[in-house]
């Protein structure tokens, strides 16, 4: 074996791999592994929450398996694409998430629990278009506000006015559903895009003061559903209606309270096999690790959430054009955002709104979303040095 | 980018901000408040189901069940289920009236819980526990509603136990009735009680209210693990009951049965008889053996709840208050049957015992002329014979006489008071202290009542002395109840001459009961002690094993000497051969079984006399004290005294088989198999 004959052989995979230069070095190993660990979590939860339904099943465990197959598939591709390129797609994605909403209002759409948010597939598989419309509309306003004002790093007022104007035709569509908590997941991408942009303080004060005028309308025209203003009622006071509104709040303190310190152990919470808490495989999924794995199981979680979060920051922070941190630093909002909603509602300190915990509750397009999003932060965390 | 970092920063600051709240928060919920949402998944994961105990039997002497337990089949409804179907449990209730062929109406106020302006029939127990709603379905009802569960969620028939009684009628009163525990009760007994269920049952009246504790046993749960829509994924936790320990009674249900009937038929055979009663008391250990009162009831008009007018008619007086134990609660005057007492307070007042006492037809007290009966002068007589031909003016003149010397009208300062002392010594006045609730004290009217009653109705008395009777129509009358109004007024507080006479005869206002009666000739003619009687013998556990022996209590004795008992006791054993009870005994076989006793015939005011018997046998070594009482009977050798010779016979086999063989009450308890069932022979 000489030394020539060595140096034209390319070296192996394993070598290319844990070569100091490798894409696979550069990725966000801490993030991935706690992602994984929340999908693992995620699975035993919703096995543990749907398993009761029918005698003898696993619920929709399997099901749930294939989704997070198919969003880590969705995630390894994201992750490929140079995501400078992805500037150039986001109109596009930003326009097929609008065509995807619109079809909801359409005679395609279907109602599910209450929510008029979804496409049938057929074969029992659907999609909610509102969960891409997250990734869509944040991909465009990244590349709006991504070219700085000449000479200042603060973004051009044409560009903000467009991003406004996108961020409305979104809100407007996810509201004709109407889906709450998405569109308050989208205003906060969009207010996250702007501020992390350089928009002027002015500038916050104002569009702080119109979203404060529109919650007032909304509530002052009574354009919100009567269950929603139910909701918020309930959050104030729990004990208006205990058997009705306030039921979930109540239920879902007493599964999580009773899990104390260690847990009742996987499948052995009372309440959870009792379905007490409605919807706790989707949006109160926290319940089913509250009891089952007590105070040190559902902080671990909160732990694994922090650490995606915290991560997503050191990306935007690290990343060295403006694109990308955008991209991370929105991506970074809607997690916190989604997180401290749905987390903080289980436990009685955020009125309840129908979002799910990213990568725990069990739904197919939210995974798929949160999965993509996921991909954008290591496709961005790979290239972050800037070559241009 | 300097911004864009900058404002990174604060996001990270926020973001930690934010962890650090809902970690902080999850410890609170968890940890710090984690034991009040333990208490509180308990409470909405499960249902406590309180399995009732099986109530214990009451036996007679010899085993034989008085009351027992007969498993029936319950259908029973889980209101919390029924409120969670969108109807509101309509459609199965509908299907259930079908099979149990009541109306819907009916099952929906069954299972309404009691409330303001909710009336029986009403639940009255938790809203959680299930509602029996018929107790007395058929297996083949039972059957389509266990088949069909399907079709009839939230219904379940159950086998339960529900009392029953072999003797029918017999000693209903005395029995007792059971009713749903109310939740104030439940929380002054002991040991399990995590929630009011409505099922349990207490003990209301009788024997079932005295030995409640004993018999009820203790009630079991079930904490059954369920699903948000209630229904039951499975227990939990399961305390069985403890089935409750039997009573054994000293009441020989032959003896009960032969009493009852020779009463019904005292209360024939008197057309204007509107009450009675008989006591069978065990002279050698002052228990009772037979206790009756009548109009009497079947007690199974309680069984799966009473309805408001099957309650009325029990208290009611065209029904006779059926309800009502005339043999403790009835209170009346006890005529000459009474003077057991009275004789005994003449020895203690210095009344020689073989001296001779004239017997005129008439005596004067206060100036008011008191008659034998019918008038009769009898001459001079003993003591002895004065019982035995019931003379009263012996009575009136030495109460008379005992009434001056304490002073009359105006008495000293501490009267003596010698024939009220005496009947008190016989433990009339105040309740024997059987083991049956609310007894009567009955009356002795002495002095210091005389006093009370009048601090009581003087006010109304002296209104009426001066206003008269307008109202009343009949002038003389009204002027003669005006002039009654006024002594009264004046003088109601003092013991006129005429009370103390009546009083000596068991006239006037000495009330007794048949109860206090019995007892006192028991104390008599056994060993001169008084006790207090007692139907509850013994305290068995289900096994066989005897709990408790329940003694007879001695209360106190008579101040009288051997000697002197003997002669009274001598004296009476001739009343039922010679005296006035002769006819009523006529071919009775006294060479066989020798019956002592003594007449009483009370005058009544406005009503028919009361008819006493007041009798034991046989007369040496007595075994038996029997008394009958037949309100508005008549005279008492006419109607009280065949009841207690039918009695005698019924016990004795004089005109068929012996209800006691040889008539000797047992002594021994009866003797109990390992599995409870009573050894016979």
């Amino acid at each position: 074996m000489t030394a020539r004959t060595a140096a034209v052989r390319r070296p192996s995979l394993l070598r290319r791999i844990t070569a100091e230069s490798s894409t696979v070095r550069r990725l966000d190993g801490l993030m991935l592994v706690a992602v994984a660990g929340l999908c693992v979590i995620g699975t035993l939860l919703v096995w543990s929450s749907t398993r009761t339904w029918a005698p003898g099943s696993t619920g929709l465990v399997k099901k749930h398996l294939l989704n997070e197959t198919i969003g880590v598939v969705l995630c390894v591709i994201v992750a490929a694409v140079d995501h400078r390129a992805m500037r150039a797609y986001a109109p596009l994605v930003f326009l097929l998430s609008l065509v995807g909403l619109a079809l909801v209002i359409t005679p395609l759409g279907a109602t599910i629990n209450g929510s008029h948010s979804w496409i049938l597939l057929g074969g029992g598989f659907a999609v909610q278009p509102s969960e891409f419309a997250k990734v869509g509309l944040l991909l465009i306003i990244a590349m709006l506000l991504a070219q700085p004002a000449e000479g200042t790093d603060r973004p051009r007022g044409f560009d903000v006015t467009l991003v406004l104007f996108a961020a409305a035709i979104t809100l407007g569509l996810v509201m004709l559903q109407p889906d709450l908590g998405t569109a308050l997941v989208l205003a906060v991408i969009t207010a996250a895009g702007l501020i992390i942009a350089g928009v002027r303080k002015r500038l916050i004060g104002v569009l702080t003061l119109v979203a404060g005028a529109g919650v007032f309308a909304v509530f002052y025209f009574q354009m919100l559903e009567p269950y929603q203003v139910a909701r918020f009622t309930a959050f104030v006071d729990p004990s208006v209606d205990p058997r009705g509104v306030g039921y979930n709040s109540t239920q879902s303190l007493i599964a999580i309270g009773s899990g104390q310190l260690l847990g009742k152990g996987l499948l052995g919470g009372g309440q959870t096999t009792g379905r007490f808490v409605p919807e706790q495989h989707t949006d109160f999924i926290f319940t089913v690790a509250g009891e089952e794995f007590g105070f040190l199981g559902s902080v671990t979680v909160v732990l694994l959430l922090g650490v995606v979060l915290l991560r997503g920051l050191k990306i935007a922070r690290q990343c060295e054009d403006r694109f990308g941190t955008l991209v991370a630093g929105m991506i970074v909002c809607w997690f916190a955002f989604q997180t401290f909603i749905n987390v903080g509602m289980t436990i009685g300190i955020m009125p309840i709104t129908g979002l799910p915990l990213p990568f725990v509750s069990y739904g197919g397009t939210a995974t798929f979303a949160n999965l993509i999003a996921i991909g954008l932060l290591q496709a961005i965390r790979i290239r972050r040095q800037s070559f241009n | 980018m300097t911004r864009m970092r900058a404002r990174l920063l604060v996001l990270h600051v926020l973001v930690l901000a934010l962890l650090v709240v809902l970690a902080v928060r999850l410890w609170q919920v968890q940890v710090v408040r984690g034991q009040e949402f333990v208490t509180r998944a308990t409470e909405t994961r499960t249902r406590a189901v309180i399995v009732p105990a099986v109530r214990g039997q009451i036996l007679d002497s010899s085993g034989r069940p008085l009351v027992r337990n007969k498993t029936a089949l319950v259908v029973s409804v889980d209101r919390t289920r029924l409120s969670r179907m969108k109807d509101g449990g309509v459609k199965v209730l509908r299907k259930l009236s079908a099979v149990l062929g009541r109306p819907v109406s009916d099952l929906q106020q069954r299972i309404t819980p009691c409330g303001p302006g909710v009336g029986k029939p009403c639940w009255t127990g938790s809203p959680y526990q299930p509602v029996p709603l018929d107790e007395k379905v058929d297996t083949r009802e039972a059957l389509q509603i266990l088949e069909r569960q399907e079709e009839f969620p939230g219904v379940t028939a159950e086998i339960h136990s529900v009392r029953q009684y072999p003797g029918g009628r017999a000693g209903a009163q005395m029995l007792g009735y059971l009713q749903p525990v109310t939740e104030a009760e439940l929380e002054q007994r002991e040991g399990l009680k995590a929630s009011f269920s409505g099922v349990d049952l207490a003990g209301r009246d009788g024997l079932e209210y005295v030995y409640d504790d004993a018999l009820r046993g203790k009630s079991g749960l079930r904490r059954v693990q369920v699903d948000r829509m209630g229904k039951a994924l499975g227990v939990e936790e399961q305390i069985t009951p403890i089935p409750g320990d039997h009573l054994v009674t000293s009441i020989d249900s032959r003896v009960q049965a032969v009493t009852e009937k020779a009463l019904d038929r005292a209360m024939k055979s008197a057309p204007s008889a509107d009450g009675g009663a008989a006591v069978v008391l065990d002279a050698r250990t002052g228990r009772v053996v037979a206790l009756a009162s009548a109009p009497g009831y079947d007690p199974e008009i309680w069984a799966g709840g009473i309805s408001a007018r099957g309650y009325q008619w029990l208290l009611s007086e065209k029904s006779g208050k059926p309800l009502v134990s005339r043999a403790i609660n009835g209170q009346f005057a006890p005529g000459s049957t009474f003077k057991i007492s009275s004789v005994s307070a003449m020895l203690r007042a210095g009344y020689p015992l073989n001296g001779h006492y004239s017997c005129p037809g008439s005596y004067t007290v206060g100036g008011r002329a008191f008659n034998n009966f019918r008038g009769i002068s009898l001459g001079t007589l003993t003591l002895h014979t004065a019982l035995v031909k019931s003379c009263d003016t012996i009575f009136y003149r030495a109460a008379y006489e005992q009434y001056l010397k304490d002073g009359g009208r105006f008495p000293k300062r501490k009267p003596k008071e010698i024939f009220a002392n005496m009947a008190r010594a016989f433990g009339f006045g105040k309740p024997t202290g059987v083991d049956l609730p609310g007894e009567s004290a009955g009356r002795i009217p002495d002095r210091a009542w005389k006093k009370d009653l009048w601090q009581k109705t003087s006010a109304i008395n002296c209104e009426r002395s001066r206003k008269g009777y307008p109202e009343e129509k009949d002038r003389a009358r009204a002027e003669f109840l005006k002039r009654l109004a006024l002594e009264n007024c004046t003088e109601g507080f003092l013991l006129r001459p005429g009370d103390s006479a009546n009083f000596s005869i068991g006239q006037g206002d000495v009330l007794v009961t048949p109860m206090q009666l019995a007892r006192a000739y028991m104390a008599l003619v056994s060993d001169g002690k008084v006790r207090s009687p007692r139907i509850g013998w013994a305290q068995v556990r289900p096994d066989g094993k005897v709990v408790r022996t329940i003694p007879v209590p001695v209360v106190g004795k008579l101040p009288l000497s051997e000697k002197e008992r003997l002669y009274i006791k001598h004296a009476l054993s001739q009343v039922a051969a010679d005296g006035t009870a002769a006819g009523a005994f006529a071919g009775f076989p006294m060479n066989k079984v020798r019956v002592g006793g003594k007449t009483g015939t009370a005058e009544v005011w406005g009503k028919q006399d009361t008819s006493w018997f007041a009798s034991f046998a046989p007369t040496k070594n007595p075994q038996y004290v029997v008394v009958a009482m037949v309100s508005q009977g008549g005279m008492g050798a006419q109607t009280a005294a065949p009841a207690v010779r039918e009695i005698y016979e019924g016990i004795y086999g004089i005109k068929r088989k012996p209800a006691v063989p040889g008539g000797r009450l047992t002594t021994r308890l009866p003797r109990f198999a390992p599995d409870g069932t009573v050894i016979r022979g």
